[in-house]
Formats: C-alpha cells, sequence, structure tokens
C-alpha cells in the first residue's frame, strides 16, 4: 500500500539528514572520544547514576528517612539495615537516598546563579576594557582574595543556616571564577579580526557580545561547569557539615557525615557510607568533566578521527 | 570625469598612536577624495598607513591610536561628528569593507550563510530566515557554485578564494555607497586573485559604489583603478589619474618606486630599489618625510614639510622641486 505524499516525506527527510550531516558527524566522533577513554566512561555512569538517584531514590527508599525508630538505634549494617542506622534509628541507606536530591539540588541552583553571573560580568569587562574590566575585575579579585569555603561560611551565617542561604552564599562566591574564565576569552576574541569585520559592518557591543565572544566561550565554560558540578557539591556538603547548611531532619550527605563524627568509634557506618558517598559523586563528574574536555580538545579529536573513520569502514565492510 | 561629484572627502586627516615606544604619527594630514562610481586606489609601502587611513574613515581606530583632527566628509556630512549609534548604521550600510584576510575575518563558529545575513539583521532588521535567503541570493552573485548548500558550510570547509567571495558578499549586502578594500588580493594566490579583481570591478559597476582600494601592488592599480594616491610614511605625496601616474609621475618617490617594479623584462641585478628604509613614525623626519632617502633633497626639504601642489589639472604633487609651478591646493 501507498501512502500518499510518503515520497515526499521521505525525500524531505533525507535533506534533513544530509544538511544535518556535518553537525551529527561531530557528535558522532564526540561519542566516540567519550566513549574510549574508560575514566569518562566510568564518571559518566557514576553521574548518571547519581542523577537517577537524586531523581528517584526516595521512592526506594525502604525506610522512612526522617521519622525516628527508637528501638533500632546504632545498628551495624546487616540484612536489614544494608548501611545501618543512626542515633535516632533511622535507616542510613534510605537517607542517603532521600539526599541525593539535595546534593544535586545545591549544585545546580549554585551554577545556574553563578554562571550567567559570572559569564555576563566576564564578558562586560573583557568586551569593554578600560574602566569598566578594572572596576569588575577588582570586586572579582576581593571575592577570590577569600578562600572561598570560609567566604561562604561568613555568607550563610550572615543569612542564616538553611540549605537555601547556603546555596545562595555558595553562588556568591562561585561566579569570580567564570568572570575570569570569561574575561580571558573575551580579551582574546575581542581583538580577533572577525570581530573587526563584524564592527566594521555595524555590529552593536551587544551583538559582538552575544555572536562572537559567548559562543567561542561555550566550550571551556562547558569543561569548567562539569568539573565544577562536583566541587559545588562538596562545598555544599561542607558547609552542612559545619552546620550552615541543611538543618536536621534533611538528610544532607554532608549533615550527616557530621552527625555521625561524634560516634566515630561505635557507629563508623553513620558517617563513613555518605562520606563515600560524597566521594563517589565529586569523583565521577571530574572523570566526566576530563572526558569532555579531551573529546573537545581539537588535537586529540583529529587524532582519534583517524581510528574513528578505519574502524567505521571496516566494520561496513564485515556486515 | 570632471562633472562627477565628490562621494567621500577626507581633509587634512591626522591620526595618532599613543604607544609605550612614544607618540606614533600613523596619518599626518592626509587629504584625499573620492568620487561617485570611482575607484581610487592608495598605495605604498607596508606601515605607511594605509590601512590607518581605512579605520580612520570608519572610526575604528584601535585603541593606542586616535584621530586629533581633520575631517572625513560622505556626502558632505562629517562622520568624525557622528556618534556611535550613528556610525554603527553608517557602518556596513554605506560604507562596507573587505578585508585582507578572509580567514580570520570569518568568524570560525558561525554558517557562512549567516554570517554573510549579518547586516540585514542590523542594519534591515530582517528575520533570520529571510536574511539566510537574501544572503544566499548575494553569496551566488558573487559567484558562488551551489550557494545554497555552501552558505550551510563553516567558513574552515571553504577554500581561500570562496571565503574571499563571502566577505565581498557581505561587503554588499546593504549595497553601500563606498567600499573599502584592504588588500583583498594579498592572501591569494595570482589566479583567484585575478578572478576576485574581475568581480569587484563588475560587481562595482553593477552596484554604481565607489571603491576606496588599498594595496601595494602596482600592477594591481594598474588594472583597477581610476585614480591614485600614493602614500609615504603617513602622508599623501602624490594624486592623480591611473594613466599620468605611469606615464608622467612627478614626485621622486612615486618616480622611484616605479622604477622597482619587478617585470619578467629585466633581470634581478637591473631591479632597482630606493636606498634607504621606511622611516619609523615614533620619531618622523622633519620637513618632507622622504628627503633621507631622496635624490633631490634640498636643503628646505629637511625644514619645511611640502604643500600639496597642482601641477596640472587634477594631478597634485608634495614636494618642494615643484613649488611655483603650479596651483597650491
Amino acid at each position: 500500500m501507498r501512502i500518499p505524499g510518503a515520497a515526499l516525506f521521505s525525500s524531505r527527510y533525507r535533506l534533513l539528514q544530509k544538511r544535518l550531516h556535518p553537525i551529527t558527524k561531530e557528535w558522532g566522533l564526540t561519542f566516540y572520544v567519550l566513549r574510549h577513554s574508560k575514566l569518562a566512561v566510568i564518571g559518566g555512569f557514576i553521574a548518571l547514576a547519581f542523577i537517577i538517584i537524586a531523581l528517584f531514590g526516595s521512592l526506594f527508599a525502604p525506610y522512612d528517612p526522617i521519622s525516628a525508630n527508637i528501638q533500632d538505634r546504632f545498628q551495624p549494617p546487616s540484612a536489614s539495615h544494608p548501611l545501618g542506622t543512626d542515633t535516632m534509628g533511622r535507616d542510613v541507606m534510605s537517607r542517603m537516598l532521600a539526599g541525593a536530591q539535595h546534593s544535586i539540588k545545591a549544585g545546580l541552583i549554585v551554577l545556574a546563579i553563578a554562571v550567567p553571573l559570572g559569564v555576563l560580568l566576564g564578558g562586560i569587562a573583557g568586551l569593554f576594557g578600560g574602566w569598566v574590566d578594572e572596576v569588575i575585575m577588582r570586586i572579582t579579585d576581593m571575592f577570590l582574595a577569600f578562600p572561598s569555603l570560609v567566604l561562604a561560611m561568613a555568607f550563610s551565617a550572615a543569612l542564616g543556616p538553611s540549605l537555601f542561604n547556603a546555596m545562595i552564599a555558595l553562588s556568591i562566591v562561585w561566579w569570580p571564577m567564570y568572570a575570569r574564565l570569561v574575561r580571558g576569552q573575551a580579551l582574546a576574541v575581542r581583538e580577533t579580526s572577525y570581530v573587526e569585520a563584524a564592527r566594521s559592518r555595524g555590529a552593536s557591543n551587544f551583538h559582538i557580545m552575544f555572536k562572537h565572544i559567548l559562543p567561542n566561550c561555550l566550550s571551556p565554560i562547558l569543561v569548567t561547569l562539569t568539573l565544577d558540578m562536583g566541587w559545588v557539591i562538596t562545598a555544599a556538603a561542607s558547609l552542612s557539615f559545619l552546620g550552615f547548611g541543611a538543618q536536621p531532619p534533611i538528610p544532607e550527605w554532608g549533615r550527616m557525615v557530621s552527625d555521625g563524627r561524634i560516634y566515630m568509634l561505635r557507629a563508623w557506618w553513620m558517617s563513613v557510607f555518605p562520606g563515600l558517598g560524597i566521594m563517589f559523586v565529586v569523583l565521577g563528574f571530574n572523570l566526566l568533566g576530563d572526558g569532555i574536555r579531551d573529546s573537545l580538545d581539537p588535537k586529540l579529536r583529529r587524532l582519534t578521527e583517524v581510528t574513528w573513520k578505519r574502524e567505521k569502514t571496516s566494520s561496513s565492510s564485515t556486515d | 570625469m570632471e562633472a562627477r561629484e565628490d562621494l567621500l572627502v577626507v581633509d587634512r586627516l591626522k591620526t595618532q598612536f599613543f604607544t609605550y615606544g612614544g607618540l606614533v604619527e600613523a596619518l599626518d594630514e592626509v587629504s584625499f577624495e573620492i568620487k561617485k562610481g570611482e575607484i581610487f586606489g592608495l598605495v605604498g609601502e607596508s606601515g605607511c598607513g594605509k590601512s590607518v587611513t581605512a579605520t580612520s574613515i570608519l572610526r575604528l581606530v584601535a585603541k593606542p591610536g586616535k584621530i586629533i583632527s581633520g575631517r572625513v566628509l560622505l556626502d558632505g556630512q562629517d562622520l568624525l561628528e557622528k556618534n556611535d549609534h550613528e556610525m554603527n548604521s553608517i557602518r556596513g550600510s554605506r560604507i562596507a569593507m573587505i578585508f585582507q584576510d578572509p580567514t580570520s575575518s570569518l568568524n570560525p563558529v558561525f554558517r557562512i550563510g549567516r554570517q554573510v545575513g549579518e547586516p540585514y539583521v542590523y542594519h534591515q532588521h530582517r528575520g533570520k530566515r529571510q536574511a539566510l535567503m537574501d544572503a544566499t541570493r548575494i553569496l551566488a552573485k558573487t559567484g558562488f557554485p551551489d550557494a545554497d548548500e555552501k552558505a550551510r558550510n563553516y567558513p574552515h570547509e571553504l577554500s581561500g578564494g570562496l571565503r574571499q567571495r563571502a566577505m565581498i558578499a557581505m561587503a554588499l549586502t546593504c549595497e553601500p555607497e563606498l567600499l573599502i578594500a584592504d588588500e583583498p588580493t594579498t592572501n591569494l594566490d595570482v589566479t583567484i586573485g585575478r578572478q576576485i579583481l574581475d568581480l569587484v570591478k563588475d560587481l562595482q559597476r553593477e552596484f554604481g559604489a565607489s571603491v576606496l582600494w588599498i594595496t601595494h601592488d602596482m600592477a594591481v592599480v594598474a588594472q583597477m583603478c581610476d585614480r591614485v594616491g600614493v602614500m609615504y610614511a603617513g602622508s599623501i605625496v602624490e594624486k592623480t589619474d591611473v594613466r599620468t601616474l605611469f606615464r608622467n609621475a612627478k614626485h621622486p618617490y612615486t618616480v622611484r618606486l616605479l622604477r622597482a617594479i619587478p617585470s619578467a623584462a629585466k633581470s634581478a641585478e637591473t631591479l632597482e630599489e630606493i636606498p634607504g628604509s621606511v622611516p619609523q613614525l615614533i620619531h618622523p623626519p622633519s620637513g618632507c618625510r622622504f628627503h633621507p632617502r631622496c635624490d633631490s633633497a634640498m636643503d628646505v626639504c629637511s625644514q619645511v614639510k611640502p604643500l600639496e601642489i597642482e601641477v596640472e589639472p587634477g594631478h597634485v604633487v608634495a614636494c618642494h622641486l615643484f613649488r611655483g609651478k603650479g596651483k597650491v591646493t
């Protein structure tokens, strides 16, 4: 049976495929490079597992992560409580499954505030130069002069201890790094002849910022973002550990490490498992970030392209 | 020829660069005019201020540089008195520029079609889709084979000749009255360069634009230009039509420059050169800037900057040798 218009549709589809080919080809290579870096694959799996746990973890928690159950306190890891129980008899595994969302929320919100702020300020500083650059970058230097965690502690102490305030505090200390990154890139792009050519065509500063400078900053931002995801999660956990972030009974991982540390000798599982969780998540995001950086490195790309093409032709000939 | 009116008048333009090494007097009272529909050539050695003249007209002189004095009149309006916003609406729509190196003048992360269509978006506020269609049309006009497909390519996927065609297409999008071409054939090989010259000449006739053609190549001047200004160390030493330049050059620098053109008939031993080298513009020679290298230098040359003298109609020379032999302009 012939469907009317099918021929037209399929020819259009083929045209679309052909037009998209340069893009999809590059994606294919990107995935190939990523796939062939074992560490990046491992990192990707850890990050993916973490995100899945954050999204659905509380559904799988066998016990209530919040309400106390005093007769079961300080249970060592066993079949009924795989990761043991804490001072209130709450199941550590259930708490960790339910708490993953707070870590990822912290990471995402902090980066969602800090990155656009830093990119915008850095871009403006780099593009306009002169006194605008001086003012913005000196403020940036002021922020960078303090150890970031100490400064974040100061801000969250001033705002009052809660997970949300900890995120605000971290965003305040996190943007300067992005401002620096983008400013450096903007300074380089500003001097290129294609920006001069764009100006000769009557492009405004706004156009130059959004059409020339930002697209050229995209890949370093992407890499830093992935690497930072892990660090922000650690920083949020650290703030909670120190009592500035999540307040009880929120099952935040850093808070759980902190709660367990007094019982370290009696009930080591209370601190060790959330601590290991934090470590793996940070490791996962860092490995993934490294992998993404490698896959975006043009030199490595061109080297790998050769083997990629060879593999593709050999697999298609054996088919 | 004589009846055509002036489109662009550059009047005693002075541009200086405030560098750490000192004050660079890049342009020292440069004056010339371009008539409507004319190709005006600006020739000179590297570093004599040709490109600075172009960027000064567009008011895009890079940071330590500044236009000190003078006037740039486009159709009688002084561009140096416009504000930034007015200037942005002139760049790309009334004055457009073709750059020397198409490879670095195209943003590597944008497709050709989108980049060529940019001026439509800036100046005529067309939608992206419409701009892309119009860009494709103008690309076809500049001799892109299958412009539809090529408009989707990234700059690195095109050859040097095609990239320069794309730059020309981009410059012509808004049908500018003045096209500034800054050595557009320098980075291309000779045959492609020739095609580009023909293309610009054809399109210039079609659009009726005036062209400021900057080059150091006398052969290109002979092919392309109607009138020529010869620059030396930041000033124009001689202005005339192209026939007079090659038959009856007056200024000692122009004469030596013409004798230094290599040709197949001359052997390497007989190739003449101008003694000395291009002067430093931080401490330029006093008086006439050419006097340390000039055969016919007199005492007055090192003391007084020569005035521009019109030795015959349309032929202006800035040299003390011709004092009293024509009208001072």
